[in-house]
């Protein structure tokens, strides 16, 4: 009987603490596939941000490190500038890269630092009850947002995959999701070519992953892909931001 | 050279293989040499956009397990101190380096002394210790860095330099030593002599490592603590330096440090001249401090003196090793402002008449 399928070596075997249909999970999976199919596990330094993936050291088996909330390029930079044959990336949610850590993203990216970074992209603070990310789509409620973001008193939902394109420092950007079968396949095409850059010594690569959050959206994981479709890719689209 | 350019040439001497600052004054000579230096000998310069970045571009060399450090002045300091923490509790070394100038606030440029306890309690959240050195002289600024840089290694703990703006502008004639010198009889190391297998170097032919500070299992970051607080009882039993003038056999010991300790050790001369059983005890360590000497000094001395540029900060630390066994007077500056040697003379002089249990000598007028 052929093999189709098996648990990637990266990736340790035991249960994850993350909710049902949680993208986070998908995602780590992915990374790790990317990572032992370019054969560089023994290479690999991850740095774990504050949120939901905080202790991914748990799951992956390879050094990482853990950063104060936002601070994580900025880790991730300290590490590479020591170690340039090793490959460094950063793995951030809404929160800790389009928040606390905006200043420290748009400057990584405008160093054009050679490191890889995995953005989640579900909309919420999933870790701390759900609360206003600023990637909160208008109208949507959260626990911060109980009559859902208004613009007036909340501001705009941030693309900052968008922002980051901007900046002549960075290399590669790209919008993916793993929504649907087709979009994870999609989602780890990107995230290979963003390790690729790094390890060909391109410059500063993100993949921005639209993730679902069933818990904190309130809906079924089935309903949470459906509303990415619908509802997130639409404003925030999804493809290539940037391949200079 | 200056203070702070010697400190940077120190820093490159042990063998500080990143470097990121954010400008402000007065330590802004630090990372314009270092901009130079560091990149003459091929190491790693990264002029920072902000101090929380400069912290963790540290942390993050530290993880890799490269020497490294930061520099900043007071307002700059307390952004660093999320760093900090984060530092002490992954027992992660790095060097960091405050020049105090005057405050709250944004203050002003002038030299203070006036982060003692941010310096000394840990600074940041969470039960830790900053081993905090304090030099006084140029010659000294240049030791301590090198010392600072072995013993973060050592403890695996951030270690920080505490000056002043004088410190850090002053120039003073100084010779510079090389990469692996004795200093006071110690053996100066540089980063190549230190085995660090906790480092983040990729998992070749061992288990992955991880860096981390977040222990959510039951106990375990009360376990975590205890190492901490065994490491620091450690440090505290083997790391405090001291310097005594005149203290075998003086009725009043003056306790200061830093730049201030200059000013008190030329006010001493002048007692002693007028025959005034006047000593100074300048703790060089001001974490871990010298309590001990202190209690000891209790035995002879008839009462103590505090002079600070702060509004007495180190005065809580001299009067919990004295235990209210003598008199402790206090005589500072606030704001920038810098005690002259004729106040401290003055102060000595009114403390030695002085009767009453204990009495603060507080100067309010800048």
């Amino acid at each position: 009987m052929k093999k189709v399928f098996e648990r990637t070596a990266s990736l340790k075997d035991m249960p994850t603490h993350y909710c049902a249909g949680c993208g986070h999970g998908i995602v780590h999976r992915l990374v790790c596939e990317v990572i032992d199919e370019l054969g560089i596990r023994e290479d690999v330094i991850a740095v774990c941000p504050v949120g939901c993936s905080v202790i991914a050291y748990e799951y992956w088996d390879f050094d990482c490190s853990e950063s104060a909330h936002g601070r994580t390029p900025c880790v991730a930079s300290g590490i590479k500038r020591m170690h340039p044959d090793k490959i460094v990336f950063s793995y951030q949610g809404d929160g800790d890269l389009a928040a606390i850590g905006t200043a420290e993203i748009i400057h990584t990216a405008n160093r054009a630092e050679n490191i890889t970074v995995v953005f989640i992209n579900n909309a919420v603070y999933g870790m701390t009850n759900g609360q206003m990310a600023p990637t909160t789509l208008i109208g949507q409620k959260t626990s911060t947002t109980p009559f859902g973001r208004d613009i007036a008193r909340d501001g705009y939902p941030l693309k900052i995959s968008e922002l980051l394109a901007q900046l002549s420092g960075s290399r590669y950007i790209e919008r993916v999701s793993v929504n649907t079968s087709a979009n994870v396949i999609k989602a780890k095409a990107a995230i290979k070519k963003a390790f690729k850059n790094q390890i060909e010594k391109k410059g500063f690569s993100l993949v921005e992953v639209l993730s679902p959050c069933p818990t904190y959206w309130g809906v079924s994981p089935k309903d949470a892909c459906k509303w990415i479709t619908d509802e997130m890719s639409r404003y925030y689209p999804l493809g290539v931001i940037k391949d200079s | 050279m200056c203070g702070n350019e010697v400190i940077g040439e120190a820093a490159i001497q042990a063998g500080c293989r990143l470097y990121a600052g954010y400008p402000i004054t007065p330590q802004n000579e630090l990372t314009q040499y270092m901009a130079r230096r560091m990149v003459e000998v091929g190491r790693t310069f990264i002029q920072a956009e902000s101090e929380l970045a400069a912290i963790n571009l540290v942390f993050g060399a530290s993880a890799a397990g490269a020497r490294a450090m930061t520099s900043s002045s007071s307002p700059g300091i307390s952004l660093k101190q999320e760093g900090i923490s984060y530092l002490a509790a992954c027992q992660l070394p790095a060097v960091i380096v405050n020049m105090m100038r005057g405050g709250p606030g944004l203050g002003n440029i002038a030299p203070a002394q006036a982060d003692y306890f941010q310096a000394t309690r840990g600074g940041g959240h969470g039960d830790y210790k900053t081993i905090v050195l304090a030099p006084a002289t140029v010659e000294e600024a240049r030791n301590l860095t090198r010392l600072a840089f072995d013993l973060a290694d050592e403890y695996k703990n951030p270690v920080m330099i505490l000056g002043d703006g004088i410190l850090g502008q002053m120039m003073e004639p100084i010779e510079v030593i090389g990469s692996r010198s004795s200093i006071n009889g110690r053996i100066m190391n540089n980063e190549h002599r230190i085995s660090k297998p906790w480092a983040l170097t990729g998992c070749r032919g061992r288990k992955p490592n991880v860096i981390r500070s977040l222990l959510l299992g039951e106990g375990e970051l009360e376990e975590h603590n205890k190492v901490l607080q065994l490491k620091y009882n450690k440090v505290k039993s083997k790391e405090m330096r001291v310097e005594s003038v005149y203290t075998e056999d003086s009725d009043l010991v003056v306790v200061a440090y830093g730049t201030t300790s200059r000013i008190v050790r030329a006010a001493i001369l002048k007692a002693r001249r007028d025959r005034l059983r006047v000593g100074m005890l300048r703790p060089i360590t001001l974490w871990p401090f010298p309590d001990k000497e202190i209690q000891k000094l209790t035995r002879k001395a008839k009462a103590f003196l505090v002079v600070e540029m702060s509004a007495g900060q180190m005065l809580e630390d001299v009067r919990l090793a004295v235990l209210g066994e003598r008199p402790i007077h206090f005589y500072g500056r606030t704001g920038g402002g810098v005690p002259t040697e004729e106040a401290v003379l003055t102060a000595i002089r009114n403390v030695l008449k002085a009767k009453s249990k204990e009495k603060t000598i507080y100067e309010k007028s800048l």
